[in-house]
């Protein structure tokens, strides 16, 4: 039995934002599975809930004119997983979320509720980091399109603002096209786990495959919200692909990452584990390009 | 014969389909909802209570607080009564308290029409405390000057008890010896059972009925008395199928309290449903335990003296209290007889959670500290660690002077050649040592001592009845509770077997209710089939004496020629079948001449018990740059006697295993040094181990029959769960090399004693 003072069902986008209009304290829920458990808690007890899981244009993956790839916000994790669009251009991000808690979370939860809650653990949080993802947002003044990177204010807040909501998270052809990546989730246990640390590399090799043409590495819980490696970014692009320049490159993003010492996880083994995870992920994505190391 | 057979469980179809009801499904859904205030400090008193707001919300019907309750001091333990008053356990909690001792205690309690309105007024009572220091740590608690959380208790300390054997001091004077000095330490984890603690109450004719989620129901019953201070007889517990217990159901939980919670509200039906948060910290855990051996050991691998310290880590109640570290001590100079033994066991009050039973009770704590320094020594002597082992374990022929428990067979050896053919072990040995790189792979094993019951140091008793129905089937009532183990199901079979008649016309009634059920102390101690085995086989040879004298009435034949197979009354000079069992019972109910209801009750004084013995065997893959432990393959053996049924005993083992993997790998319950809460009170952040975390599990069995034993079987319950976290831990050694005395072996341990080795 959930503490809920009112729950108004939205049936389009545009019904959605009325009632975010109208209702401004209200949360919205879309999957659940964060929004009831913090119910549960009390956190959120008695408060009013929008509801948008009934609306299906929010939902499914499309490659749109440009050739973006389109994830509606209210595509579920197995969904993305199980997508061909996604398997064939993006796989790492079907591979990222497919390690969200357990199948039955996986099924419920959605890629919108992921982003916004505004979590650094977020498991596709740092994947749609590392592939330079647009956040599509609904208002009452129409549509807009912002990085991902901005998206993000601080933990626990994103940039939705009155009567807004998040209705697709775009990949632009040009940040997926000739890249491969691969996403490393560290946790305590196989299974029903938030990271203790995620990160998520790929690359964009030279054509004779010796070189990095490009490389890009997020992570999760290396901060107070998502974030981009530049340092290690700007030191291994354009340069030769050898092991020293892979651990030249994880031992960069200690220049950048900043995670806390909490009683999940020290700073120091989080620090450790981050430089492991970014050799192994550019390793791994290196491969994926067809390069050999 | 049923026994030996994998027959189906009797609860199979209705667990499988959801038709089994449980406490829940069976509370009527107008009851009042109960909710408990705990404490947001360690240490301290309740200054006031103030519930104004509280009582202002919508659905609340009453509010107690600790200023409330009645002042009867009560155990908790789920422990035989004594009537001796120094071997009672030590009566310490009330229903609701003012005096705080952990974060978490409970300090009022709310019932309400429906849940929300419960849980809106707890938020909304307002508690002033007065402070006082606290205190985690045992060794800390031990001090002059340390908070004190009982007066009775000087220094904290529960209990202190030791065994001494030979003359150590003078032992280690030979020369020669090597001294060999560890400190081992165990975490607090908790049963996580899928089916929190859940109770409801009501009041009829001036008693209590409380159904309730527990291991213990007439146990259950005397605590209800004693807690409210009315006769025992006023109350009565029923208890239906539960979802895993644990040890964490051999305790009164909240019985008590619901069962005061209605005489508060007119006799009407009151449910208190735990919360999973709440299991964790207000209900029981797992002792940690601090443990200190020094061995002497002669070169050529024997063990000439050895000295056990042990600290037991109680949290704020008694509880179980010393029985945890007690059987860990005494398990020591048994394992592996040495001529100079020193053990000094230590129970202590800290300001944590409540420890109590959990699967095991003391031994997995125990062999973690025995075993990993039983492969330490090996490795620094550099013996093979199975010879080290055979040099000094328990001979065959070994008598235990205070349980009378005889090691009859070869078990060790035994099991111990069935780990080492399936998983290779030899070999492997040899293969992995003196690896270098990032991924290593290691193999290890261990052992474990277990007995079965408690006998001597408690009473041992089993009651059964059984009742023949007119088709010739029975019904069989024991107190040894159905927990999820399959002891239902085992009783049938045995059941089936003395009676002679089928397996499925045995009828077992799963529930328990201390108005009808005969008295019977639950199920604990891995003694069910043990103990249960003793009285089902003289109230079913009572009963078929019973049948068999009016099948003499019937058929004019003498007893002694009359027997029941197969559910048919044989003739046994020739063997012809004269009447089925049916025919008879139906005549006996409804005979004109002579009716009799066919019935057999009886008791069972049980004053023996058996040794339970076994082992694991593991094969792990390190990843040490990334800190974890990866289990590629393990293995448990179990010599448990004769086996009632394979496929439920294999069972068993794999849950035991599960529990050992978490133990080893991933669980402890963390609590915060600068409040004493408890962080990770919850299934995300307690590191439960998923069946993603688990190898496939293989168990064996060695089959020698217990002779003290009604069916020749013995402990299984608990002797799972004791090898495994030793058998992981000796085979990370083996991988790395890299000694680890801290459970559990999760990536931060990892990553510390990996740093320290200079590996990372």
């Amino acid at each position: 039995m959930y503490d809920m003072k009112a729950l108004y069902e939205a049936e389009s986008i545009e019904h959605a934002v009325k009632l975010r209009v109208e209702h401004p304290e209200a949360q919205i829920i879309a999957g659940g599975s964060d929004v009831l458990v913090q119910m549960r808690e009390g956190r959120r007890a008695g408060k009013e809930l929008i509801s948008i899981y009934m609306i299906d244009e929010m939902r499914g993956v499309s490659l749109d004119e440009n050739e973006a790839i389109r994830i509606g916000s209210l595509t579920s994790f197995s969904h993305i997983t199980k997508n061909p669009i996604i398997q064939e251009h993006i796989n790492v991000l079907g591979e990222a979320v497919d390690m969200v808690g357990g199948p039955q979370i996986r099924n419920i939860g959605t890629i919108g509720g992921n982003t916004c809650n505004g979590v650094t653990s977020a498991d596709s949080a740092s994947t749609l980091h590392a592939w330079d993802a647009i956040v599509e947002i609904t208002g009452p003044n129409g549509i807009r399109r912002i990085p991902i990177k901005e998206f993000y204010i601080k933990a626990g807040t994103v940039d939705l603002r009155e009567g807004e909501i998040q209705t697709a998270i775009i990949i632009p052809k040009k940040a997926y096209e000739g890249y491969k990546g691969h996403y490393i989730k560290y946790g305590m246990r196989n299974a029903m786990e938030i990271a203790s640390t995620g990160c998520s590399v790929n690359c964009k090799l030279s054509a004779d495959k010796k070189y990095f043409e490009d490389v890009r590495i997020a992570y999760g819980v290396a901060g107070p919200v998502p974030m981009r490696v530049p340092s290690a970014e700007e030191f291994i692009k354009g340069k030769e692909i050898t092991m020293e320049n892979i651990e030249g490159f994880a031992k960069k993003v200690l220049d950048d990452i900043m995670p806390r010492d909490s009683w999940r996880a020290s700073k120091e083994f989080r620090q450790h584990i981050a430089v492991v995870m970014a050799k192994r992920a550019l390793i791994e994505s290196v491969k994926l390009s067809g390069g050999v190391i | 014969m049923s026994i030996g057979k994998s027959e189906i469980r009797v609860d199979a179809f209705d667990k499988a389909c959801g038709r089994a009801k449980y406490t829940d499904d069976l509370c009527d859904k107008g009851a009042l909802v109960a909710k408990i205030l705990h404490s947001t400090i360690a240490h301290g008193t309740v200054k006031s209570i103030d519930t104004s707001e509280a009582e202002k919300i919508d659905g609340v019907v009453k509010i107690v607080t600790c200023f409330d309750v009645p002042k009867y001091y009560f155990p908790t333990a789920g422990h035989p009564w004594s009537t001796d008053p120094h071997h009672q356990d030590v009566a310490d909690r009330l229903l609701l308290t003012d005096q705080v001792k952990f974060y978490g205690d409970d300090v009022a309690a709310v019932v309400a029409e429906n849940e929300v309105a419960a849980a809106q007024a707890i938020r909304a009572i307002k508690v002033e405390y007065e402070e006082l220091p606290f205190v985690l740590d045992v060794d800390e608690a031990m001090k002059d000057g340390a908070p004190q959380l009982h007066e009775k208790f000087k220094n904290n300390i529960l209990a202190h008890t030791t065994i001494r054997k030979g003359d150590y001091e003078n032992a280690i004077k030979e020369p020669g010896l090597i001294k060999f000095d560890n400190w081992y330490d165990t975490p607090v984890v908790q049963h996580c059972h899928i089916e929190n603690h859940i109770c409801y109450a009501e009041m009829e004719q001036g008693r209590i009925t409380v159904v309730s989620s527990t291991q213990i129901p007439h146990i259950v019953r005397r605590v209800v008395g004693q807690a409210l201070g009315i006769p025992w007889g006023k109350v009565r517990i029923v208890k239906p199928y539960i979802g895993g217990g644990f040890g964490n159901k051999q305790d009164a939980l909240y019985e008590p309290l619901c069962a005061y919670l209605t005489t508060q509200v007119g006799g009407r039906l009151v449910k208190l449903d735990v919360s999973r948060e709440e299991t964790f910290v207000s209900n029981r855990t797992r002792h940690s335990i601090r443990s200190h051996i020094i061995s002497w050991v002669r070169p050529d691998g024997t063990f000439v003296a050895r000295k056990l310290e042990c600290f037991s880590n109680q949290g704020a109640y008694a509880s179980h209290g010393h029985s945890i570290v007690a059987k860990g001590a005494g398990a020591f100079p048994q394992l592996y007889p040495c001529d100079n033994v020193e053990c000094d066991a230590y129970t202590v009050f800290t300001n944590r959670p409540v420890a109590g039973a959990m699967r095991g009770y003391g031994i997995p704590q125990a062999m973690f500290a025995v075993e990993s320094d039983i492969d330490s020594i090996a490795a620094k002597l550099g013996m093979n660690p199975i010879e080290f082992r055979r040099k000094n374990l328990m001979p065959v022929g070994y008598v235990d002077a205070f349980s009378k428990n005889e090691n009859y067979f070869d078990s060790f050896n035994q099991c111990i050649e069935k780990g080492k053919a399936y998983i290779d072990f030899d070999r492997k040995l040899e293969e992995y040592k003196n690896q270098t790189g990032d991924i290593r792979r290691g193999i290890g094993m261990a052992v474990f001592w277990y007995n079965t019951a408690v006998w001597p140091i408690s009473l041992e008793t089993s009651s059964c009845r059984m009742v023949l129905n007119q088709d010739g089937s029975v019904q069989v009532q024991l107190g040894e509770t159905e927990i999820g183990q399959g002891a239902d199901t085992a009783y049938a079979q045995m059941t089936a077997d003395t009676l002679g008649i089928a397996f499925k016309d045995v009828h077992v009634v799963s529930s328990q209710d201390t108005d009808v059920t005969p008295f019977g102390t639950g199920a604990y101690a891995s003694r069910q089939t043990y103990t249960a085995g003793f009285s089902i086989k003289q109230t079913a040879l009572l009963l078929k004496e019973r049948i068999l004298k009016y099948a003499h009435e019937l058929t004019r034949m003498p007893e002694y020629n009359l027997d029941l197979i197969d559910g048919k009354i044989v003739r046994t000079t020739d063997n012809r079948v004269l009447m089925t069992l049916g025919e008879l019972s139906t005549e006996a109910l409804y005979s004109l001449s002579h009716s009799e209801h066919l019935t057999a009750e009886s008791t069972a004084q049980i004053k023996s018990n058996a040794y339970s013995f076994g082992c694991c065997f593991a094969e792990v893959e390190v990843d040490i740059p990334m800190c974890k432990v990866k289990l590629v393959d393990i293995i448990n053996v179990h010599d448990c006697g004769r086996l009632i049924n394979p496929a439920l005993a294999e069972a068993q083992v794999h849950g035991g295993m599960s529990m050992g993997i978490g133990y080893a790998l991933s669980e402890q319950l963390i609590m915060d040094s600068k409040t004493g809460r408890t962080l990770n009170n919850n299934l995300l952040d307690y590191k439960l181990s998923t069946f993603m975390d688990h190898p496939r599990l293989e168990a064996q069995f060695v089959e020698n029959y217990e002779p003290t034993s009604a069916f020749g079987t013995k402990a299984l319950g608990e002797p799972p769960a004791c090898p495994v976290a030793p058998a992981i831990r000796n085979a990370l050694l083996n991988a790395t090399g890299v000694h680890f005395n801290k459970l559990p072996l999760n990536p931060h341990n990892l990553f510390s004693r990996f740093k320290e080795e200079g590996l990372i």
